[in-house]
């Protein structure tokens, strides 16, 4: 069944942003290897990181979350955009990262390089032991056991409320100054470029990821897994690797935000967190890297100021612009800027 | 022994409600495949409806629930109408995200409306208190509502089973599960027989937000909190299968029940454990789908 539909299912989107019947196909196949080359745009994202901290100056601790949602929605971007995984519990992984972090911290060393390391360790452990499970499935059983992943994790870190802290979160641990000359200050300074510094690592090695013949691949098995098995490409191996290569940079944002933070609550493994992520990548449009940034820098923005404004009818705001996109820009807001071009 | 009585008694009407909540995403899911995860959200805007029938409007607990029942129903079939031909024409996650976009709205007016306190609906007077068995040494007590509730969903349950196996009606869905291609060449309307068993499911919802309040109590969240429920009750049971949501629900219901008072230390947890098992084994469910 997932053969006959996986090919229509990513190629709807396409005939939206493409004009003419004929050429979608086409145009899908194109557009999904040319736009993973670099390009100036890869440099205006270094600019904006540095208009970032300047014009944030005042709201470095906003900035610096939505760097770290920014990681998350690329590791999203890496298993639901070019491995054609579907999941609902993509936060399982970030909470892992962010709790290994935590404890890492806590119990081992305050060194904030190796913490992150080990968050990103333990985050693709977890995914490549469930991957075996996730990526045989598919359509609504792969979102549920995406899903039922979540939440066993949730409620683990709910049962064991000596190590997690359960409700009350687990804070109190020290972080040691980066490369033992950084403190991080009260003010986030150290806090905003220790994030925008493993953003850009993490961009440049998921940018060259999906370049290499097995980024390729994984794409090709998301347009079309049974011609890719028939070619001999070992299906289920290459989407295991790739789930648990997200799995440990979606470890690597919730290690981020837990340095960063000095809390780690259970809210980092929950069923909200796992939906803010796929909106924001929705938002961003999936497939593309760089949907990741608009995505996550319009969702946490806009979340922020409407909490101020009105937190009850930002929902429905949200609701209605997810609606709206997935209706006119199915590729996302990047995918639509590019469409009027 | 009365306590274990007293918790079948409890997880049984538990996973009736969660039976009566599920049953309509079964087959929304089993027929035109679509993810609707709105779905938990119509049994909240069922909850609130007799909520405020019972308290404002002044109507008695027995009325005001079939009266939400319809009015969610009428709710349900203007949404399928016009909402959700945007929802059909997109791809799996396009549905996925619209319908969470749906539940984001629903929830954001309940909270604006109803307020965000959580709330409950208050039974009348004969469904209050307990029924006693036996003697003052090992008396069998039992709750008049859960039993009602049993009894209930039980009538409803044997009622749709009529109404799938007996009548033309049913006869015409169950083709369309099985083969929708096939069914619309033999002449079925499919997607009318949609818009009738979405409406249907939308009513059956309500009834058990409505019901159930006392187990599920009403929040703003409710349709987001109680979606993961809802949908592990669809995809234990197996898409399409109406039996199978059945078994998994009363299930859910026990192992939940019994969990939580046996074993409290661990909460939920048993219960996700096993779902997760249960799909490593069996990924297509208790009763895999013939399509």
């Amino acid at each position: 069944m997932t053969s006959v539909v996986s090919p229509v299912s990513t190629a709807a989107p396409a005939a939206a942003a493409v004009p003419g019947p004929g050429s979608a196909d086409r145009g899908v196949v194109a557009a999904s290897f040319l736009l993973q080359r670099w390009r100036w745009a890869d440099l205006a994202l270094l600019v904006l990181l540095l208009c970032g901290y300047l014009f944030a100056e005042r709201h470095l601790a906003l900035a610096t979350s939505v760097l770290v949602a920014i990681v998350f929605a690329l590791s999203l971007d890496l298993a639901q955009g070019y491995g054609g995984i579907e999941t609902l519990g993509h936060a399982a992984f970030f909470g892992v990262g962010a709790y290994a972090a935590a404890l890492y911290a806590t119990h081992v060393s305050p060194e904030p390089l190796s913490g992150l390391a080990v968050a990103g360790a333990c985050a693709a452990v977890v995914g490549a032991l469930t991957a075996f499970a996730v990526v045989r499935a598919h359509g609504l059983t792969q979102i549920m056991l995406t899903l039922a992943v979540a939440t066993v994790l949730y409620e683990l870190a709910n049962v064991f409320k000596g190590i997690t802290g359960g409700d009350d979160g687990l804070g109190g641990f020290d972080v040691a100054p980066l490369f033992g000359r950084f403190a991080f200050d009260l003010f986030g300074h150290t806090g905003y470029w220790y994030a925008a510094g493993v953003l850009l690592v993490v961009y440049a090695l998921c940018k060259a990821l999906v370049n290499t013949p097995f980024g390729l691949v994984v794409q090709g098995i998301r347009e079309n897994p049974v011609r890719m098995r028939m070619l001999g490409v070992p299906v289920v191996p290459r989407l295991v690797t790739l789930y648990a290569v997200a799995a440990g940079v979606a470890g690597i944002a919730g290690g981020l935000a837990a340095q960063v933070n000095r809390v780690v609550g259970m809210d980092a493994l929950s069923f909200t967190a796992s939906a803010n992520v796929l909106v924001m990548l929705a938002l961003g449009g999936t497939g593309r890297l760089y949907g990741a940034f608009f995505g996550a820098i319009v969702f946490v923005l806009l979340s922020d100021r409407a909490a101020v404004i009105n937190p009850t009818y930002w929902l429905a705001a949200l609701g209605v612009l997810l609606i709206l996109v997935v209706r006119f820009a199915p590729r996302g807001l990047s995918g639509g800027l590019k469409g009027l071009r | 022994m009365s306590t274990l009585v007293s918790l079948l008694i409890d997880g049984v009407s538990y996973g009736m409600t969660l039976f009566l909540i599920a049953v309509g995403l079964t087959v929304t899911l089993g027929v035109m495949r679509v993810v609707n995860l709105t779905h938990s959200a119509f049994a909240m805007v069922g909850g609130y409806l007799a909520l405020w029938l019972v308290r404002s409007a002044g109507f008695s607990f027995y009325l005001a629930v079939p009266m939400a029942a319809l009015l969610t129903m009428l709710l349900g079939l203007a949404m399928e109408r016009t909402l959700y031909r945007w929802v059909y024409r997109s791809d799996a996650l396009g549905q996925l995200l619209m319908t969470i976009g749906i539940t984001f709205v629903i929830t954001a007016l309940a909270k604006g409306i109803a307020g965000p306190s959580i709330q409950n609906i208050p039974l009348p007077v004969s469904l209050q208190g307990n029924w006693v068995w036996g003697g003052e040494v090992g008396a069998v007590s039992v709750s008049v509502y859960r039993v009602f509730l049993v009894a209930v969903s039980a009538a409803l349950a044997l009622a749709l089973w009529l109404g799938l196996e007996r009548t033309a009606f049913g006869a015409r869905l169950r083709a369309a599960v099985d083969n929708p291609s096939m069914a619309r060449c033999v002449g079925i309307d499919v997607p009318r027989v949609f818009s009738i068993t979405f409406t249907l499911g939308c009513g059956l919802a309500a009834i058990g937000g409505a019901l159930g309040t006392q187990m599920l109590p009403l929040e703003p969240y409710y349709g987001l909190k109680y979606l993961v429920l809802v949908l592990i009750v669809v995809a234990v049971g197996g898409l399409g299968s109406l039996r199978g949501s059945f078994q998994a629900a009363l299930l859910l219901g026990l192992i939940d029940t019994l969990g939580r008072y046996y074993l409290p230390a661990l909460g939920a947890f048993i219960i996700y454990l096993c779902v997760l098992g249960l799909l490593l084994v069996r990924p297509r469910g208790l009763v895999a789908s013939t399509s």
